[in-house]
């Protein structure tokens, strides 16, 4: 009884990662936009649904695996991000940032429309490209899908951990997005390297879309909850701590799963309202968020 | 001596308000020249309309070389500024900052510049990993002076480095900028509101009123001239 009830709960401890590691990805595409933009992108759920509406074309319509239409979307994403970037959110950039968000919240309109109309509404299928096959590890029973999107998202933070620690551009990235007239100094080109944030954002969300797809049914509103979600991961992970994000959205995941299956009132349905209320209580209680150091204001 | 910066009849404007009215002034190569002048006479300005901070307007050459555009222009043509307030991302780390300066490098001698830094800040390296906000004033200044050294400048731009700090910090501080001078030659332009030091250090200096030059000479003639002893000396 015990070790089925364990296994049971290694399950859902599972199961919790993958969510949270969608949730973790795109917390922390929103995070690399805050250190740098200032702002939350308020359309940063709906870039990704776009994003996989592209690799759901690529699939169904031109007969493409999974793995070469991923690869294909994630190009296509950076893209998308640096020109929405530079096309878009630069021209209101200066001043006041209620500009930015007022732009970035009807980007969100404008890509929901433009999803609706070319898509329509109707949920589609993207196939898991990890099958639907269990592993029994132990007696716990998890399935490949699961294993899979979090190998697949811890992969995606790995690389961008490296590229932001170890290479040139990755320095110039964090000076840009610390300091912007320092950096310009010293000879960095800071709009470019703003427009690459927004580029590799757009790719943590379109992996973040690709990966939700195949378990929840592809329509245009899919992102809209997992938004909230990376939201409160980087509200919870403090929001300009990179690693914040990762902790936050892996501990939201696996802490909404397990109050979802053993919490009877809670249930599926009220998922939502505890990720608002874990906003709630951390911008009231600890509004650095686990990670992020609080602001300190000289006078 | 060739002559490395010329700036003829520069005007800079903060929106509306006229900061330069008219500076013309040059630098040679392998100089030390101050530029000195009360609270908003112009100093740190001419500073930014050099780097590209600051509109401006009239001409600025490097080397023969109109100067035009932004400061990534400026830090690629090799003028390195260290800006007012020191100019370090605190965030970074200590070597983290020194790379930054290296930024427009393409030559792969980067780790040995940052190893040869020692040789002028002994305590750099092996604090490299040390967050840059961590360090003190004087430390944090010093590490902006390594850091513009970093990017191999032709021309070092200064702005108020005493700002802040203790005198026994300031006069290191000049020390190695002369040091740096001496032995390599490094042409350095620093703008500086204690004037005794920055005369001491100089070998030609600027005085500044409301945006414009109004004295001009050798450190040696300023030192001894009248009006600046009883307005920027104190005696």
């Amino acid at each position: 009884m015990v070790a089925a009830a364990f296994a049971d709960f290694m399950q859902q401890v599972v199961s919790g990662l993958a969510s949270g590691g969608v949730y973790a990805a795109l917390a922390l595409a929103l995070v690399i936009i805050h250190r740098s933009t200032g702002v939350i992108n308020f359309s940063q759920g709906e870039m990704a649904t776009l994003c996989t509406y592209i690799a759901w074309t690529l699939t169904v319509n031109h007969g493409w695996s999974y793995w070469p239409a991923f690869v294909a979307t994630v190009g296509f994403s950076f893209l998308f991000g640096v020109v929405t970037h530079r096309v878009v959110i630069r021209p209101v950039e200066r001043g006041n940032v209620l500009r930015v968000v007022i732009v970035t919240i009807g980007l969100l309109i404008a890509i929901n429309g433009f999803v609706v109309w070319q898509w329509s509404g109707e949920p589609q299928a993207l196939a898991s490209p990890f099958g639907t096959d269990t592993l029994d590890i132990g007696g716990v029973i998890v399935s490949v899908g699961d294993i899979g999107t979090i190998a697949v998202t811890i992969g995606i933070v790995i690389l961008l951990w490296l590229l932001f620690q170890f290479t040139k551009v990755g320095l110039a990235l964090r000076a840009a997005a610390v300091n912007p007239n320092e950096a310009r100094l010293v000879g960095v080109r800071v709009t470019w390297m703003l427009a690459l944030g927004w580029g590799l954002a757009a790719v943590l969300g379109a992996v973040a879309g690709m990966l939700t797809a195949p378990s929840v049914g592809l329509d245009p509103q899919m992102m809209q909850p997992i938004l909230i979600y990376a939201f409160a991961a980087a509200i919870l992970g403090g929001i300009d701590s990179p690693l914040g994000a990762v902790v936050g959205g892996l501990t939201l995941g696996v802490m909404l799963n397990l109050i979802g299956v053993y919490v009877d009132f809670v249930g599926a349905e009220l998922k939502l309202p505890v990720a608002l209320l874990v906003i709630l209580v951390v911008l009231l209680v600890k509004p650095s968020g686990l990670f992020g150091r609080p602001e300190v204001k000289r006078v | 001596m060739t002559t490395l910066l010329e700036l003829d009849q520069v005007e800079a404007h903060y929106g509306p308000v006229q900061a330069l009215r008219d500076v013309s002034l040059t630098v040679s190569e392998g100089e030390v020249v101050a530029v000195l002048g009360a609270n908003g006479a112009g100093k740190t300005t001419t500073l930014r309309a050099i780097s590209g901070t600051v509109s401006r307007s009239g001409s600025i050459e490097l080397a023969g070389k109109q100067i035009r555009g932004g400061p990534e222009a400026a830090a690629k043509a090799g003028i390195a500024h260290v800006p007012e307030g020191r100019g370090t991302f605190v965030e970074l780390s200590v070597t983290e900052n020194l790379k930054l300066g290296a930024y427009t490098r393409r030559d792969r001698q980067v780790k040995e510049d940052i190893a040869r830094m020692s040789e002028y800040f002994p305590w750099m390296v092996e604090r490299g990993g040390q967050r840059a906000g961590t360090l003190s004033g004087g430390e944090q200044q010093m590490l902006a002076l390594a850091r513009a050294l970093m990017g191999r400048p032709r021309l070092l731009l200064l702005d108020e480095p005493s700002l802040g700090l203790a005198p026994m910090i300031v006069r290191e501080f000049f020390r190695i900028v002369r040091e740096l001078n001496e032995k390599e030659g490094l042409t350095v332009l620093v703008v500086e509101q204690d004037a005794r030091i920055a005369l001491r250090s100089s070998s030609r200096a600027y005085v500044l009123e409301v945006g414009r030059v109004a004295l001009t000479g050798t450190s040696e003639q300023l030192q001894g001239d009248e009006s600046v002893r009883r307005s920027y000396l104190g005696y």
